[in-house]
């Protein structure tokens, strides 16, 4: 099969590459351009671990063909870091809150609960399980995570307020 | 997991797709969302040598809520129906359930046309459009059909839908203002199908039942309606039981299917009762 020109931007940069239709877009950005952050978990759209943040869905990035994303704009955890390079307030909270053991299925809650509070800035307890039901942790039982993203939320809010 | 290597398509008109269809026969197939075709694909379930992804189709999207008639396109995704304030007045059953599919994720990208095409017994909207009484617009070389949900369904993963057509378009006539609907899944865990999951619709002397992942297709009974229509309850249920054909698999035996689906049926009546009137 010949290969399809793919363009994408991706954390703020124009990519380009060449790429076989079929190939899944978690190895387009972890084998081609190198970005390592959405990890490969179950691979069968279960686990969450590969989600990344497409034109502003969170999509699990191993049931997309790059061929299907093409042009489209593509937010992994690497993105949702300050403008200095120092840690965005849920990779900060994430830390602080102790929401990771072993890591692995961090950058795909990171990603995920990055647009749940986008759409939801107020989340009650309730909402975060229900909105994070896609992301599976085998380590910390998923209190931890919880709180941190709830923290996330009331430090944007204070942000947003400060700045207003 | 690499699937099979395929062309790929994204035609920008109902009619390129078809035409693409005809050109390739069995070799081509049509991609809504992926969640169902390309979990199959990389397990090489699935192989083809063209994918004509619909995505580019302004035609396939939108909701339109009318007057008689709601219309949904099928490119329509459960996250689109989900967050239309318009659809959940008009038609909240549907808003319900397609809150019980899958995961946040996979609802961002998953399609009701894709969902209620694909034939697989386990997808909630089949069964839930054979209880809003829905219609599916089919468009292939010959032109435009109109097939009922209820005549849709053949058997596992074989429709009405011809290989050249493509399902466009879902049309649910409104409910009346006084209808209770309800729908209940018992699910063994986020992302799962259904053990067993009922929806109803119930007020103004009628009623509607149908149940999902109970038999090889969905299962709308007319003589378990028009027991509840009736106001009898234990007539629906056993009318229902005795309509559903479930097997035994991983979700468990078949007297418990059948227990819980009685459970789920109750629930739903139960439910859809007290929102009607």
């Amino acid at each position: 099969m010949s290969k399809m020109h793919v363009k994408l931007t991706v954390n703020g940069r124009e990519v380009e590459g060449l790429a076989e239709p079929r190939t899944l877009l978690i190895h387009f950005l972890r084998e081609d351009l190198k970005i390592t952050g959405p990890h490969i978990g179950c691979e069968t759209s279960h686990c969450g671990a590969c989600t990344v943040d497409i034109d502003g869905k969170s999509v699990k990035s191993c049931t997309a063909f790059v061929a299907q994303v093409n042009g489209a704009d593509i937010t992994t955890v690497e993105g949702l870091t300050n403008d200095d390079g120092s840690l965005g307030v849920l990779q900060e909270m994430f830390r602080e809150h102790h929401g990771l053991q072993c890591g692995f299925c961090t950058p795909g809650m990171i990603t995920r609960a990055h647009r749940l509070l986008q759409e939801n800035p107020n989340p009650t307890e309730e909402d975060i399980r229900f909105g994070m039901a896609g992301n599976l942790c085998r380590c910390t039982g998923y209190q931890n995570i919880v709180k941190a993203i709830a923290a996330s939320a009331d430090m944007l809010n204070a942000q947003k307020e400060a700045a207003e | 997991m690499i699937p099979a290597g395929f062309e790929y398509h994204r035609p920008g008109d109902i009619a390129s797709a078809i035409g693409i269809l005809q050109e390739h026969g069995d070799e081509a197939r049509v991609i809504a969302g992926g969640h169902s075709l390309i979990p199959m694909m990389k397990l090489r379930m699935a192989e083809m040598g063209h994918l004509v992804d619909l995505q580019g189709i302004d035609e396939l999207k939108g909701i339109d809520i009318g007057a008689e008639t709601i219309t949904l396109g099928a490119m329509v995704t459960q996250h689109e129906m989900i967050t239309h304030d318009g659809l959940a007045v008009a038609v909240p059953l549907i808003r319900e359930a397609a809150l019980q599919i899958a995961d946040p994720q996979v609802r961002y990208v998953g399609t009701i046309g894709g969902n209620v095409a694909n034939g697989d017994p386990g997808n909630d909207m089949p069964g839930l459009m054979q209880c809003l009484n829905a219609s599916f617009e089919l468009s292939g070389p010959d032109g435009i059909r109109s097939v009922a949900a209820r005549d849709f369904y053949e058997a596992a993963y074989f429709t009405a839908r011809e290989d050249e057509e493509i399902l466009t378009r879902i049309s649910i006539p409104k409910p009346g203002a006084g209808v209770g609907q309800a729908y209940e899944k018992q699910k063994r865990k986020i992302g799962d199908y259904a053990t067993a999951a009922a929806a109803v619709m119930i007020g103004n002397g009628q009623a509607s039942v149908a149940m999902t992942n109970l038999a090889d297709t969905p299962i709308w009974s007319e003589e378990a309606g028009a027991w509840l229509a009736g106001g009898n309850i234990e007539g629906c249920v056993a009318a229902m039981l005795d309509a559903i054909d479930p097997v035994e698999d991983n979700r468990g035996p078949v007297e418990f299917k059948k227990h819980v689906a009685a459970v789920m049926l109750r629930r739903a009546i139960d439910r859809a009762s007290s929102r009607a009137g």
